[in-house]
Order: C-alpha cells, then structure tokens, then sequence
C-alpha cells in the first residue's frame, strides 16, 4: 500500500494569495470555498513563514479537520479563531494549539487530540472530545450524544471537557480516563439532564456534576466532591468564566457532585477472552 | 449474464467503503416552489460524506400542468424493456403524455435510457381495489417482469431524480435547474453493502412517498418479508427500500399517525417501555408486538416526504446525525450544520432532534392537490 505523504509545503498555493491579508503577527485568511485539503495546507504554509502568532479564518462553513496535527512539529503555540461553522472532526490529532470557534462545532471536534485548546461560544455536535488524550474543550452551550467516549489519560496527560449547559445520551461512554465537567447552567431548579446512559462502559476517570442532574448507569456511583475535586472545579470554572463573561461565583456556589466507574473491568464477565 | 447483469451487481468493483451518506431537506411550508440553487449548494458542501456512487433528489410541486396524473419516470436498462413496460402501462393505464426525459451530458457514470410517462389509471379496474393498490401493483409488475426497467418515481406532481455519480452532477445531468418545487429532499450516497447503480441511489419512492436514509439497516431481512407479504417486491438491492415501503403501508394504508410510526421503526427499549405509566406501555407493547417486523434495526438517520409533509427521524440511539433548522417559512433538515447555515445563515431556530423523536414540518395550509384517499 502507497504510503500516504505528509503535506509539508512551505510555498503558499498563488490562487489563495489573494485570501491572505497579514497584520502584524497576525494572519486572515477567507476560507469561503475552500477545499478542506488546501485549506489545512494552507494553514500549514501559513504558520511556517516566520513570527504568525494568530491566525483568523473567516467563512468556515464545513471544512473538515481543520487544525489536525498542528503543533507536533511545529505552530505548537498558535492561536486559530474561527468564525463560521468548522466541520466535523475539527482540530483531530491536534498537539498544542488552542482553537476559538465563534459559531457551532459539529461531530467528533478534538478526536484523539493530545494537547491544547477548543473554545466553542456556541453548541458542539455528537462524540466531542472522541478518544481526547490530552488538552482541553470549553463548551459554551450544549453538546450532543456520545460526548467524551473512550477518553483516555496518561500520567500528567489529562483530557477535560467542560460542558455549559446540557449532555445528550451515552456521555462518557466507555470513558478510561480524564476529566467531564457538566455545569447544567441552562437547566432550571430540580431539572435534570435528560441524558440516559451516562457512564455507559465507563472504566476511568471523572464526570463532575453541578447539582444531581445526570443519572449514570449501573456500575458507576456518585459521590460528594473532596477538597482536591472543588480545586480542580474551581479552576475549570474560572476558565470557564473568563473564555464565556460569567460570574464563576455565581456557578460554584452550586452543589458539585462526582461520578466514579465501580469497577476497571465493567464487562469482564461478558468478554472473558 | 449479459453486461447489465455484471453492471448490477458490482458496477465498478467497489467491493466495500466506509464513510456515511449525507441527507438533505428543505421544505417551504407556505407552498411556495422555489429552485434547485440552495438544495443543490447544500447537498454539495457535504460532498465528502459521499462517494460518487449515487445522488438524488425528491422535488415536490413540480408538474401544476399535469397535478392530476401519475408521473412515472421509468429507467431502461434495455430497449426489450421498455417495449414490454410499454405494454403493462399500455393495458392498465390511460397515457396522456410521455417522453425521453430531458438530460444533458454531465460527470455521471454509464446513464440509462430515462423516460417520463404522465398516466391515468384505467377506468375498468377491480373494485376492492384501491386507485393506489392498483397503480402499486402495476409499478412491481414493470419492476419484476420486465427484467430491465425500473420505476422510480410515482407520484403525482413529484418527481424523483436519481443515478450514479455526485449529486451536484446528478443535478447537472438531470437538468433540475429548470424544476422549482415546494419540497427537496437531497441525498448523497456512499454504499456500504450494495452496489452503486441508478436503482439504488435514494431516495426511494413509492407514489408520492420517498425516503433518503443514511445509515445501514441489519433489519432488512425480516423487514422485506413482511413486506412481501402485503404486496411490495423490493427490487431495488438497497436496504433503504424497505423504508419508503414501510411508510406507505403504515400511514397511507393503515393511517397510523407519524408519531406511532416513529415508536414502530425506532422503538424505546423494552427497559424504558417498562419504566413508563401504564397506558403508555400498553401502547408501545402492542405496537412493538404487532409492527415487530417493521421495527429499524442499526443505524439510520432518515428524511421521509410526501405531498405536504417533512419528517426527519433518526434511530433510537442515535448513531447518525441529523439536525433541524427554521428560517421563516422554511424547514431545513440536514446530515451537518454547516450544509444549512450555507444556504441560510440567520436561522431563526436551530436544533438536535434526539434519537427516535420526529421533526415534523408540515404545509400551513392544505394543499389543493391532495393524493385520493380511500
């Protein structure tokens, strides 16, 4: 099988030198019409010329992976604001960059990121956060089904999702590792999350809630939240806070509650080899 | 076998793929028509969703000058068949009007001979029978007997436009931007376990009910000997078939409301019917017990139109994505947000159907033409 080849050109394609506009360290790029590929290498052409600390697209409307694999090699610290709707897949395999989406994601934004940042003022789409190694996702408003399946973390390497409002069915399905934050801001007194299947498979990590609104499947338990779960909350919180202009002691003078996985082998009995 | 038997069964050697279909619908519910610039716009920014191996559209309130008559849009696989389809129509139904469908050359693979017919059913027919029975027993005999033709498209003032290729192309090749209709339904295939040939690119059609799915039904099996049973021959080789089937015999045949319908092909769990108060599982019991065989089994997103009505529905677990938008008059349903927010970037109201619970968008006044009921 032919190998695929890492697009790495330097040379930005002539017929979107038009689309550029340079200020300073920053770049605009009108994305309207662009394919996803030229797209990507676009941005790949972009960082590398020298002192980018910025970059706007303007006009997303679907492109796929935009960001992926950006900061193994290099724009490790680059800033990307989108403005439009990014397609599915946004920011797949990223390692470093963080990403401000000024509109909706859509399915599967972050999947197996490995570090860095998304943003989303708005809703994200089913299965954000799919296999997310490392690095973080703030989510204004609500998310989709699936959110968080097959998170995973690795010593100091601890993915987080911070949801606003509400989750759809099946979140932290088959979660091994990392960090879920719901806070329900949406949700009225005595509301809860209409989520079913929360946990679903769930071997690792921590969902915190704001308040008991999720139901988590058997096989999981909710607990009170220690002194060191409110730090790791307060943090995120005010991350939160300071990414969407909201009084973080507004939401932390909330109840917080924790979910845990029973067990690290929920399906032992049922696949034995 | 001769060269249209091996085209059939794997038209271009593509043995398996992976990757999702997108669906697209717009409807205007004031009844206005409008053109093919924005459903073909959107269904062409999910381009990658397909592969070239099927796209089509459903176009509704495209014929006014004929509203009264069955147009049949029939593709000729061989010239034999069109003689012999010429005869069954011929002996069953009155034709006012038929032609060469109009096509112009475009990026599509291998077309077939496309034919357009304008018919009335015969006067003399049996009295038990419904109009429609009689028009969909006429439409299985062209689909079995004849061998090489197939009809794929029905209804009254409806039309389906389907083939091989990209849906932009499959626009292209049709011409759509000479129709204007109140209602598209768009699709973009990547067949999984099919083949790609014009018969099986969505949506499917049964009179004025079509249907495009993305996703995959592992029910299909069961699905298409129940169906057999009432009289639908599925010779399409695609599992979406059985859906446009389905929803004929469930709300044309048997008028169940689309929300029963809903609960019969993307039923609650048995966990979840047994957690509900009384009346309500009883419902859902007798219907799951009485529609088993109708029950969607794997993962589907769907569009359902027929004269007046759009419904989007996805399974109960939502494994496909679907979402749903309103700008004024206009309902949007879509595979991805972006494909909407193309062709309508200040929605009035935006959101994610949850998997199994309808969208509804509906006419707001009747339309004139209304398909004869019983």
């Amino acid at each position: 099988m032919q190998q695929p080849q890492r697009v790495n050109s330097t040379v930005i394609d002539p017929k979107y030198q038009n689309r550029i506009m340079h200020e300073g360290t920053m770049v605009k790029i009108d994305a309207c019409d662009i394919y996803y590929k030229d797209l990507n290498c676009l941005l790949r052409a972009v960082i590398q010329s020298n002192g980018i600390e910025k970059i706007e697209l303007y006009n997303v409307c679907g492109q796929r992976y935009l960001g992926t694999d950006l900061g193994t090699d290099l724009g490790t610290n680059i800033q990307i604001d989108i403005h439009g709707t990014p397609g599915n897949d946004l920011a797949a395999f990223m390692s470093g960059p963080k990403v401000r989406v000024y509109g909706n994601a859509q399915d599967a934004s972050g999947n197996t990121m490995n570090e860095g940042e998304i943003v989303i003022h708005g809703h994200a789409g089913d299965l954000t956060g799919h296999s997310m190694r490392g690095g973080k996702i703030f989510v204004r408003d609500y998310v989709g089904y699936r959110v968080g399946i097959h998170m995973k973390q690795y010593q100091r390497k601890v993915p987080t999702i911070v949801i606003g409002e509400t989750a759809g069915d099946f979140l932290a399905e088959y979660m091994a590792g990392g960090i879920i934050l719901i806070l329900g801001l949406s949700l009225k007194e005595c509301e809860k999350c209409r989520a079913r299947f929360v946990g679903t498979g769930m071997h690792g990590g921590v969902i915190y809630e704001r308040g008991e609104i999720l139901e988590p499947v058997e096989g999981t338990k909710t607990l009170p939240v220690g002194k060191r779960d409110m730090r790791i909350i307060e943090g995120l919180v005010k991350e939160y806070c300071s990414h969407f202009g909201c009084d973080p002691e507004q939401i932390l003078s909330g109840k917080f509650k924790k979910i845990l996985p029973l067990s690290k082998r929920p399906y032992e009995k049922l696949y034995s080899h | 076998m001769d060269k249209y038997d091996r085209k059939i069964i794997s038209p271009f050697g593509d043995d398996k793929d992976f990757s999702g279909c997108a669906i697209f619908g717009m409807m205007d519910t004031s009844g206005s028509r409008f053109g093919s610039k924005d459903p073909v716009r959107a269904i062409t920014n999910m381009h990658d969703r397909g592969n070239g191996l099927g796209g089509g559209f459903a176009i509704y309130g495209i014929y006014p000058q004929f509203k009264d008559y069955y147009a049949f849009h029939v593709m000729y696989l061989s010239r034999d068949a069109k003689e012999r389809t010429d005869r069954i129509l011929a002996s069953r139904f009155n034709i006012i009007y038929d032609e060469e469908m109009q096509t112009k050359p475009a990026n599509v693979q291998d077309p077939p001979v496309v034919w357009r017919y304008f018919v009335e059913p015969k006067k003399r027919r049996p009295k038990e029978q419904t109009e429609e029975d009689y028009v969909i027993e006429a439409i299985m005999r062209i689909n079995t007997e004849t061998g090489k033709a197939f009809v794929f498209s029905s209804g009254k003032d409806m039309g389906v436009f389907k083939g091989v290729g990209f849906p932009e192309d499959v626009a292209d090749f049709f011409c759509l931007e000479d129709y204007q209709g109140y209602l598209w339904s768009c699709h973009s295939r990547f067949p999984t376990n099919t083949p790609g040939w014009w018969g099986g690119a969505h949506p499917f059609n049964i009179l004025d009910w079509t249907v495009v799915h993305n996703g995959e039904l592992s029910s299909y099996g069961i699905n298409r000997r129940y169906l057999e049973m009432h009289g639908y021959k599925c010779t399409m080789q695609t599992d979406t078939e059985v859906l446009a089937y389905a929803v004929d015999l469930l709300m044309r045949r048997q008028h169940l409301p689309m929300e029963l319908v809903a609960q019969v092909f993307a039923s609650p769990l048995w966990e979840e019917i047994d957690a509900m108060e009384p009346q309500k599982a009883l419902l859902l019991r007798t219907l799951r017990q009485t529609y088993g065989s109708l029950l969607m089994n794997g993962p589907f997103s769907i569009v359902i139109a027929h004269h007046g009505e759009m419904i989007g529905l996805t399974d109960r677990i939502k494994l496909r994505p679907l979402v749903a938008g309103q700008c004024g008059d206009i309902v949007y349903l879509s595979s991805e947000e972006s494909a909407m927010r193309l062709v309508s970037p200040n929605l009035d109201k935006f959101w994610c159907p949850r998997g199994g619970e309808p969208v509804v968008a509906k006419l707001k006044t009747p339309l004139k033409v209304e398909v004869q009921r019983l």
